[in-house]
């Protein structure tokens, strides 16, 4: 495995096995009282975020912490970064102070590789979302998500017909999920209204669908992504209501969908908008448990690149 | 001061003796008079006319000077530059352009001429004085607000007609604006997976089609900025075909990059227009070579270190070109046989010349043509070292490259500013 995870394309067919199965070892391990393994004493992981996502940051943060991990939180609200300082001297001197990982997030597209890229710094760089380009970690607790879903499955997921629905063209989550499912078998199908779905989609391994009725009840996974509303401003769509009415979950097609299949999002959502509140919080809604799973997911990827201690061992 | 180049090669292939003196050619031929400068094996080029950098002066000093500029002009062969208008402050009155003009005359290592802003501050919205800088010392007839378009269609119109008065053309930065907002790279498939904003052709293409019915409509002469795109090189073929006063510029760059080379994310690769499709680079070298285009222009875009040390989106756009441009057309179009060295001194002297109305540039190494001479060892393949670049920035996409074809010496004016392929260190006065 490289020993840093910028895009679901740094992780071969089985290294992505390796975090998953890892992830399922870790989880059953942490799952009683003592929820914390001393495997990263020691070593230190900071969160540099230069965008607010509550959520992501907490999710490192009690993944490396369980870890046995110090945790520094560099957010770039109210820090120097506010003030103009650049990516380059942020990243040296964090560097100065010896993180063994930085975990980031950014608003620019490739952030996170030019990061590691760049020769400012020799830690180990998890990229928590770069612009509208990928989010690593999150396609992996999906997939895990999706493992535990269907867990005669053992990870092999061809034949899995999963729908990720909505705004294609900005999100980091489709991108990596693509890469990810499709390299662990699933078949993917993306809907959404042609002005969400980038130019060049049609090279993708996937197919499209611009009617989210046509095909509802074959797919066995359905993953709805966020609506920013500001994306109305450029005309991507004439308004919420009619987004939410040919593209958002609601009870009608949540009747529709397989026995089986599951509803994923991976937050946070606009109830109302791309899901309904009935369908967010039905019985098929795996939704609290992806939250749970990012904790356990990204421990596995910390845990495997900073090459912490064998968990048999720590264990013993 | 007489002097002979001995024994070059001309365009033609046919070897001769260059007889220079003073500020002219006194004979081609086997005369010889004066000191000889041996140029066994090399190939002299009417001096190279560049009709688009920037000079960053005044305003960005620290990126670029119209002295380093120039410098770096001559270690590339220009015997000519263009300087765009948009410094600090912009050039769109007749001081700052006389100013760069006179920057350049002090200088005295090639011409400078200064482009005049279309529009005041390049704003779009009001006409500049053009007239007044055209009857300036600095003699303006090219006028651009490159770097951004003149995107509303009713002051492309008066702006072709106005210019008309005083032989006038308007070079136009060809990017619909609201088509490309925040647009960060080629719109395709690389920027589908990299999650980078598209730049589309028809973003490019619009404009082009736009502004070739307006010259055509006001009979008035058009040229397109840097090229980039298969669709536009189409257009300008059809207009040419109907007799529209059209002329196109690509930049070397765009004859040899590619947006796969995004992929990095690295932002030396960030330039405005985008890197575009291996198809569009073949377009572009079939439209160079069959004349749809007339001519190769840098767009040298001279940044500092830390506007290209950073993130994507939040780096600058543009690439240094004046040093690299001789070996990028040769590399592109030479060696493909798309090209003979008449062609190369078309491309890069003769037409860019004609369009700027540079009287004493592109003119055939004849003898009483001015001394602007080029001279090259077309074999000789060297390997671009940014640190080594006249240029006071660094921002090459070509560093590490191995090119062919050196400039040895630039004679400008009857002066050797470059001999060996250094500086000389004289000027002309």
């Amino acid at each position: 495995m490289k020993n840093q995870l910028l895009s679901i394309n740094d992780l071969s067919h089985s290294d992505v096995l390796s975090i998953l199965n890892t992830a399922a070892e870790l989880e059953k391990i942490t799952s009683g009282a003592n929820k914390k393994l001393p495997t990263l004493r020691g070593r230190t992981v900071v969160n540099l975020f230069f965008e607010d996502s509550t959520r992501t940051r907490i999710s490192f943060e009690t993944a490396a912490k369980r870890l046995s991990a110090d945790v520094i939180n560099f957010s770039a609200k109210g820090s120097s970064v506010s003030k103009g300082e650049s990516l380059k001297d942020t990243a040296q001197t964090l560097q100065a102070m010896g993180a063994d990982a930085v975990v980031i997030r950014h608003g620019s597209s490739g952030a996170a590789q030019r990061l590691a890229d760049s020769g400012w710094i020799s830690a180990t760089v998890i990229n928590a979302g770069d612009g509208t380009h990928e989010h690593p970690t999150q396609a992996l607790l999906d997939a895990f998500t999706i493992s535990k879903a269907f867990p005669d499955r053992k990870n092999d997921f061809s034949g899995v017909r999963v729908a990720i629905v909505g705004d294609i063209l900005h999100s980091r989550v489709a991108r990596s999920n693509v890469l990810l499912l499709t390299k662990l078998g699933a078949k993917v199908t993306l809907i959404a209204p042609p002005t969400l779905l980038p130019v060049g989609v049609e090279q993708w391994p996937v197919d499209i669908s611009y009617d989210f009725d046509a095909e509802i009840e074959n797919f066995d996974v359905v993953m709805m992504l966020r609506i920013q509303l500001e994306r109305m401003s450029n005309f991507f769509f004439p308004n919420e209501r009619e987004y939410s009415r040919r593209y958002g979950l609601n009870e009608t097609r949540l009747s529709r969908m397989k026995k089986s299949a599951i509803v994923m999002h991976p937050g946070p959502m606009n109830r109302g908008l791309e899901i309904s509140a009935s369908s967010a919080d039905s019985s098929r809604s795996v939704i609290v448990d992806q939250v749970g799973n990012g904790v356990v997911a990204r421990m596995a990827v910390l845990y495997l690149l900073l090459g912490g201690a064998p968990i048999s061992e720590v264990l013993s | 001061m007489t002097y002979t180049l001995t024994n070059v090669t001309l365009p033609s292939g046919e070897v001769s003796n260059i007889v220079i003196d003073g500020n002219q050619i006194l004979s081609v031929g086997t005369q010889s008079q004066g000191d000889s400068i041996d140029c066994t094996g090399l190939i002299a080029l009417p001096g190279l006319v560049d009709l688009h950098t920037h000079l960053r002066e005044p305003g960005k000093e620290d990126s670029e000077t119209v002295l380093s500029g120039s410098q770096a002009a001559a270690k590339g062969g220009f015997t000519a530059i263009s300087a765009m208008a948009n410094t600090s402050p912009v050039a769109d009155t007749a001081g700052v352009v006389e100013q760069v003009f006179r920057l350049g005359k002090e200088a005295g290592l090639c011409e400078v001429f200064p482009i005049g802003a279309v529009t005041v501050g390049l704003a779009g919205e009001r006409l500049s004085e053009l007239g007044a800088m055209a009857d300036s010392a600095a003699q303006v007839r090219v006028f651009s607000d490159d770097g951004k378009c003149v995107s509303d269609p009713l002051v492309m119109r008066r702006a072709l007609e106005y210019v008309k008065s005083f032989g006038g053309v308007i070079a136009q930065h060809a990017q619909d604006p609201r088509l490309t907002e925040n647009a960060q790279m080629n719109e395709g498939e690389v920027s589908s997976r990299l999650g980078l904003a598209g730049w589309p052709a028809v973003a490019e293409e619009a404009i082009i089609a736009r502004d070739i019915l307006l010259a055509d409509h006001v009979k008035s002469r058009l040229h397109i900025c840097h090229l980039t795109t298969k669709g536009g090189v189409e257009l300008v073929r059809w207009a040419k075909a109907q007799g529209i006063s059209v002329t196109a510029e690509v930049t070397p760059h765009h004859l040899l990059l590619t947006d796969e080379l995004v992929e990095s994310y690295d932002p030396i690769y960030k330039v405005n227009p985008p890197l575009r499709t291996q198809d569009d680079v073949d377009a572009l070298r079939a439209g160079l070579a069959d004349g749809t285009i007339d001519i190769v222009a840098t767009d040298h875009a001279p940044h500092p270190t830390e506007d290209k040390e950073c993130e994507w989106s939040a780096a600058a756009f543009g690439m240094l070109g004046l040093e690299t441009a001789l070996s990028i057309v040769v590399k592109t179009m030479v060696e493909t046989k798309k090209f003979t060295w008449t062609d190369v001194a078309r491309v890069l002297s003769s037409n860019p010349a004609k369009i700027g109305g540079y009287v004493r540039q592109g003119q055939e190494l004849v003898a009483g043509s001015p001394a602007n001479i080029t001279v090259i060892n077309p074999t000789l393949e060297w390997s671009v070292n940014r640190e080594e670049l006249s240029s006071k920035s660094r921002n090459t996409p070509f560093h590490g490259y191995t090119l062919p074809a050196k400039v040895i010496h630039t004679i400008f004016e009857g002066v050797i500013v470059v001999k060996d392929g250094e500086l000389t260190g004289k000027k002309h006065d």
